[in-house]
């Protein structure tokens, strides 16, 4: 949309470098461990059809600064809408006031290196044409009514937005960067003899518009996410009772990825490790997958929902393998995690907006492929579940018990796919859940950019991919006892 | 704030929209949590948010900003009314009636002029008591995710083309812990809280502290049990989160898209004799009560569920045109537009002891915590891991967790055998305790 983060807050708000290093300076300089400045300004946009025709379309501006200080444990955090220089002097006051008590010790330099370019685009998702996007939504519902007559209502949505943020220390370090993301989403009702069930798919992630109108293999994207909604629906109208209990799983490649954000991926995040609450603290360099497990999270893979050119404290994201052949090797971290962990920080600092403090946060989390055929995977299940789509998981970080929610799964008879079953919630020990890995397929796949993370009230993009795996007994709560 | 809105509004008929509506917050946060002792994060915020719906004939558009700077809001104003030219025509779109707008704001007192007149290490005194009383309940509490004290004070003002104007404020104070528990290696985090609306109304930070603590030590020593059918029994906690669902399913956008177990429901029964669910946004200090609604309409006490039959649902102007009904006045802002939302929502209480209810089990399941999103809104399938306690012969005899409980939300409110009398309100939505007949838990 714009130019430099650095010319666009000194040109709308009159932030020169120097009023901020004055700001920073003068409030904080010496007498915190670290401290900085965030600011952001995002316009958002939504679209959405329903019955037939785009009927609701918003458009959303938000503009803020977060300052904090810290010093030893302490942050303190202030955070305004109001850029004017008085406020913002007040909310430095405001953050330092409880960070100032004294200084517990040096800062320290932390290597922030080159911030990354992975998702420059000739022309925001933001900015794209509005009769282009309705277009598109039109298409959608007649595409979905067109491949089943049994569609009663489609649901299509399209969201961009497009971020500015700028962070700046004492020290006179400022990076920015500008961060699109889009996603394009549809749902549809489907009935048949009075009976009603839902399907939803989309996908996205720091793209242009165009990327929905492009070819993914066979199709245009935003024909595939249709389709498979359709598919997903018309399923489950015919899907039998889930079973329950303990038994074998096979989650098909993708977005079944969600299983490693929950069962591992909260647990490695450096607060929790810091304070000694999550189910993984101190099993570091021990073993807590099957030897066939290696888990990354990597924020730098080009266009990704989940990645980021820097993360929101400056870092440059990076690759970091969390899991080496099962053995636990990586934390995920902030600044103030790293710091009083004595590590380095990772490039997971991250806000959902300037009105909160940065947290340890995932990008993009995935296991790396194996050697196994998928069909041979399936082959070798004598009775169990075969997942293949989620909806939302979640996780208690302190006894490491995580569940997961299938939206499409089936019997395996006999290492056939049989019948589809009805939605059920998995659920399983995240420090035990992977070390029951027994296969990993060749079939790395990346989510389609749909996902977004919760943490104590901060919603973030993420990402997640997984080759198909077997699961040797997780507990599957259906109804079939 | 409303000589902002009226400048937005006048805009918008400059600028050729044909009505509108504006809904306009602003609200000062603090909050404190402080962990083993000491001060972990302390926040102070400060915000505001303008949003607005324009109208141009029967299509409409929605914006919103944080930036009141006159050049900002002119934009805001412009695009809105630039969108809605793009958004098809819908001819049941538009304001409420004029004739239906609140003609007076009832003083609900919501706001606590004097509570917020605490200093920054006042209210960090009370995160660190709450904190404390949980660290000291019990040798086995051996560490914290922390005790945490906030206030907001916030005003909101709503103003529409059909020259309704109206403003109101409201406090809020919460106090919680979130204690670990520990024994032979394995961690148990729970936790306790209370929000008031009044400062002078919160639990003491030793009641919520001690609270906490129990909740976390009795996790200690969980185990799976074998997957089964048994009679499950709901926590006031859990069972709120069951009317919740229930809300969800008659609220007016998921009825008109068919999204909805209870389209087609209402005058049925639904629910065991016992159930009675009730919106009431009229109780005086309750955290959900409000004034008048996302709308201008003035906000009531509507029974969604009585004795068991569906006898409302929750709309909105325009989901209520799209059933042919009247709005119940359940609009909510979100910065897309309109919603629909709930106020003080609770599952009236019934006369039973909740004691009695566990003793009336012979083998069953206590559930405290439900972790998960394995809710189907439109077949009301259920499925969701939980934690809780085990019944055997009238008594809770152990902890259980890595477990779920299933079965279909109608099936559930339908094999309601008993509500309990210890309805309690401390957030939002409540509910007493719940017995219900028969689920499936699935463990090993």
């Amino acid at each position: 949309m714009l130019a430099r983060p650095e010319s666009f807050f000194e040109d709308r708000f009159g932030l020169t470098s120097s009023a901020m290093e004055r700001l920073l300076g003068s409030q904080l300089a010496g007498r915190v461990d670290h401290a900085d400045l965030f600011l952001e300004y995002r316009i958002s946009e939504e679209l959405t059809l329903e019955e037939g025709a785009v009927k609701k379309a918003s458009r959303h501006v938000s503009q803020g600064a977060g300052i904090r200080a810290q010093s030893g444990e302490r942050t303190g955090y202030a955070h305004t809408d109001d850029l004017a220089l008085p406020n913002l002097e007040e909310a430095a006051r405001q953050a330092r006031a409880i960070a100032d008590q004294r200084s517990a010790s040096a800062a320290v330099a932390v290597g922030t290196g080159r911030p990354h370019d992975l998702y420059t685009l000739a022309e925001p998702p933001v900015t794209a044409a509005l009769d282009r996007k309705v277009a598109l939504l039109l298409e959608m519902d007649a595409a979905a009514r067109a491949l089943d007559p049994r569609v009663k209502q489609v649901i299509a949505s399209l969201g961009s937005e497009d971020v500015i943020v700028l962070i700046a220390t004492p020290s006179g370090f400022a990076v920015g960067d500008v961060r699109p993301l889009t996603r394009l989403n549809v749902t549809v009702i489907v009935e048949e003899n009075g009976k009603r069930e839902m399907g939803s798919y989309g996908g996205g992630g720091r793209v242009a518009f165009d990327f929905f109108l492009e070819a993914d293999g066979q199709e245009e994207r935003w024909r595939h996410f249709t389709s498979e909604a359709v598919r997903q629906a018309t399923i489950k109208l015919h899907a039998v009772e889930a079973p329950a209990g303990e038994m074998t799983v096979v989650l098909g490649p993708g977005w079944p990825g969600i299983l490693l954000h929950e069962a591992v991926g909260h647990g490695l995040e450096g607060d929790f490790n810091r304070k000694e609450t999550s189910a993984f603290s101190g099993r570091m360099g021990k073993k807590v997958a099957s030897e066939l497990v290696t888990v990354v999270d990597d924020g730098t893979i080009a266009n990704r929902r989940g990645s980021l050119n820097v993360d929101d404290e400056g870092i440059p994201t990076r690759r970091n393998v969390l899991i080496e052949k099962g053995i636990l090797v990586g934390y995920m971290q902030d600044r103030l995690n790293a710091r009083l962990m004595g590590a380095a920080p990772t490039g997971n600092g991250r806000r959902e907006s300037y009105a909160y403090p940065p947290m340890p946060r995932m990008t993009n989390t995935f296991m790396l492929a194996g050697h196994d055929h998928p069909a041979d995977i399936i082959k070798s299940v004598p009775r169990g579940l075969y997942a293949v789509n989620f909806g939302g998981g979640q996780v208690d970080i302190t006894n490491g018990k995580f569940v997961f929610s299938t939206s499409e799964a089936y019997l395996i008879e006999n290492g056939e796919i049989t019948r589809p079953v009805k939605g059920a919630t998995l659920i399983g020990n995240g420090p035990d859940a992977l070390t029951r890995v027994s296969r990993v397929g060749h079939d790395l796949k990346m989510d389609e950019g749909v996902g977004t993370c919760g943490k104590d009230g901060q919603s973030v993009p993420v990402g997640v991919g997984l080759p198909t795996i077997r699961i040797d007994g997780i507990t599957v709560g259906g109804t079939q006892v | 704030m409303l000589d902002l809105l009226g400048d937005v509004l006048k805009r918008t008929r400059e600028r050729g929209a044909t009505a509108a509506d504006a809904f306009l917050v602003e609200d000062r946060a603090f909050s404190a949590q402080v962990r083993l002792g000491r001060v972990d994060t302390v926040k102070h915020a400060r915000a505001q948010h303008l949003s607005l719906r324009v109208f141009a004939g029967k299509s409409a558009a929605a914006a919103s900003t944080s930036d009141f700077s006159r050049t900002s809001v002119e934009r805001l104003v412009d695009e809105a009314v630039s969108l809605a030219r793009i958004t098809a025509p819908d001819q049941l779109s538009g304001l409420p009636d004029a004739a239906a707008l609140a003609r007076e704001i009832p003083a609900l007192d919501l706001a606590d002029p004097t509570g917020h007149d605490l200093s920054p290490e006042d209210k960090i005194e009370l995160a660190r008591r709450c904190e404390a009383a949980a660290l000291g309940a019990d040798p086995r509490i051996t560490n914290s995710e922390g005790g945490d004290f906030a206030d907001r004070r916030a005003r909101y003002a709503y103003a529409s083309s059909h020259g309704f104007a109206g403003e109101y404020a409201t406090s809020s104070f919460s106090l919680s812990a979130s204690p670990v528990a520990s024994e032979n290696g394995h961690m148990q985090r729970d936790g306790w809280y209370h929000v008031t609306r009044k400062r002078a109304s919160l639990d003491t930070p030793e009641e919520i502290g001690r609270t906490a603590a129990r909740r976390a030590v009795r996790r200690l020593g969980a185990r799976q049990v074998k997957t089964c059918e048994v009679p499950v029994i709901f926590d006031p906690e859990m069972a709120a989160s069951l009317v919740r669902h229930i809300a969800g399913a008659a609220a007016g956008p998921s009825l008109y898209r068919g999204a909805s177990f209870l389209v087609g429901k209402l005058g049925q029964q639904i629910a065991a004799p016992g159930v009675t669910i009730v919106d009431d946004g009229t109780i005086p200090g309750g955290l959900g009560s409000r004034p008048f609604d996302g709308e201008g309409l003035p906000v009531l006490r509507t029974v969604i569920v009585d004795r068991g039959v569906l006898t409302s649902y929750l709309l909105d102007s325009y989901s209520g045109r799209k059933l042919g009904m009247a709005s119940t006045h359940h609009a909510a802002r979100d910065g897309s537009g309109v919603t629909v939302g709930t106020t003080n929502l609770y599952l009236a209480k019934g006369t039973a002891d909740p004691k009695a209810l566990i003793e009336s089990v012979k083998q069953g399941l206590y559930v405290t915590e439900l972790i998960g999103f394995g809710v189907n809104g439109v077949t009301g399938d259920y499925s969701r891991g939980a934690v809780g306690l085990w019944i055997e012969n009238g008594e809770l005899a152990y902890p259980v967790e890595e477990i779920t409980i299933a079965g279909n939300l109608l099936d559930m409110f339908n094999a309601i055998e008993a509500v309990g009398n210890d309805l309690v309100f401390r957030d939002r939505t409540a509910a007493p305790t719940v017995l219900i007949g028969r689920m499936t838990v699935a463990g090993t």
